[in-house]
């Protein structure tokens, strides 16, 4: 059933709220080799009634996938923390951008490669799951567009 | 008995960490330590730090004398702002076009254990010709980031390495070396251009 799911890449409708979950905008930056924490972005949009709380990621391309904030403080210095579970109000929707809350892609398996696209799954509070291909653009890319 | 054994174990612990941490203070935040806001960056003759470029040249403060610089401190391993702040750099160099030709782009890494030489030539490779890459010994990057009262702070991850907290301001000083005035992270990006004209217009005044 999982391997189901991942393939079709939507959620099955027994669960409150996932799967009215819809990720637009996903995008990544390839990385140099697999040494480096790679990073993905998206907006994750809630269309349904019931708030959804998103609780982490998988991917078969890095054993630690997680959501991390990047917060810069008044003396402009930044730093980046795991962000924890992230709830989405019904109508809602969160931005995983740069700069801010990001698909942090730690211990990669296979180095990302500019031209090609990973699935990574968001996994939710109420067993759901919802997985989307993610491209990936160049190092210097600047938003899904570029 | 068993409780007493615990405890004693556990001041153990609690002194052996205090050291560490006492020494981690010592080597990476002493120096870096966070400034007081409000403290600005020193001219860039009043700096004094030996570094080399990615291209193996020795290089210090007074190789940026003379052009208008723009200089940002980060590090490789940065999975989100460091390249977010190298690309916009690369857009802003675009917007500028020739008037780009005239400055010093510096991307100074505060964490040369892992950002050799190499490593820094490789990645600015994937960013504006402009950008060059400058690292060093540890004790010249904490030189470096304290003439531009910039901090920095290594900080453990879940998966066992590290990561580092860091200023992501941007720093502009004109041809003569003078802090003209900086960008910060979450200024709307288009402001910077015209902040970068501001330093090339100085040192178009300050031409002889």
């Amino acid at each position: 059933m999982s391997l189901l799911l991942l393939l079709s890449g939507t959620s099955t409708p027994v669960f409150a709220g996932s799967e009215d979950v819809v990720v637009e905008n996903a995008w990544s930056r390839a990385s140099i080799g697999v040494n480096r924490p790679g990073a993905a972005y998206m907006t994750v949009r809630n269309t349904g009634e019931d708030t959804v709380t998103l609780t982490g990621l998988t991917t078969p391309l890095a054993m630690m996938p997680e959501i991390h904030e990047t917060k810069t403080n008044a003396e402009g210095v930044s730093s980046m923390a795991p962000a924890g579970e992230i709830t989405i109000e019904p109508g809602q929707s969160v931005a995983l951008k740069p700069g801010g809350l990001h698909a942090m892609l730690m211990k990669l398996q296979n180095p990302m490669i500019e031209g090609e696209t990973f699935p990574l799954t968001l996994t939710f509070s109420d067993g759901g799951e919802v997985t989307v291909e993610v491209p990936i653009l160049g190092i210097a890319a600047r938003g899904p567009e570029s | 008995m068993q409780r007493r054994h615990v405890v004693q174990y556990g001041a153990a612990g609690v002194g052996a960490v205090a050291l560490m941490l006492g020494v981690g203070w010592w080597r990476v935040d002493g120096p870096g330590a966070p400034k007081p806001a409000g403290q600005r960056p020193l001219p860039l003759s009043a700096m004094d730090f030996r570094l080399t470029d990615h291209e193996g040249n020795e290089v210090g403060p007074e190789t940026l004398i003379g052009r208008p610089t723009m200089v940002f401190f980060g590090f490789t391993y940065c999975p989100d702002v460091c390249p977010t702040t190298l690309s916009d750099i690369s857009g802003w160099l675009e917007d500028l076009g020739n008037e780009a030709a005239q400055m010093n782009v510096v991307f100074i890494t505060v964490d040369p254990a892992r950002d050799t030489v190499e490593a820094m030539a490789e990645y600015v490779g994937y960013f504006h010709p402009a950008i060059r890459g400058w690292t060093g010994p540890a004790n010249q990057i904490a030189r470096a980031a304290e003439g531009f009262r910039a901090s920095y702070e290594r900080v453990p991850t879940e998966g066992g390495d590290y990561t580092m907290n860091h200023t992501a301001s941007v720093f502009l000083f004109d041809a003569k070396g003078e802090l003209v005035t900086m960008i910060d992270y979450h200024e709307p990006r288009e402001f910077a251009v015209p902040k970068i004209r501001r330093a090339l217009t100085e040192y178009v005044e300050g031409a002889t």
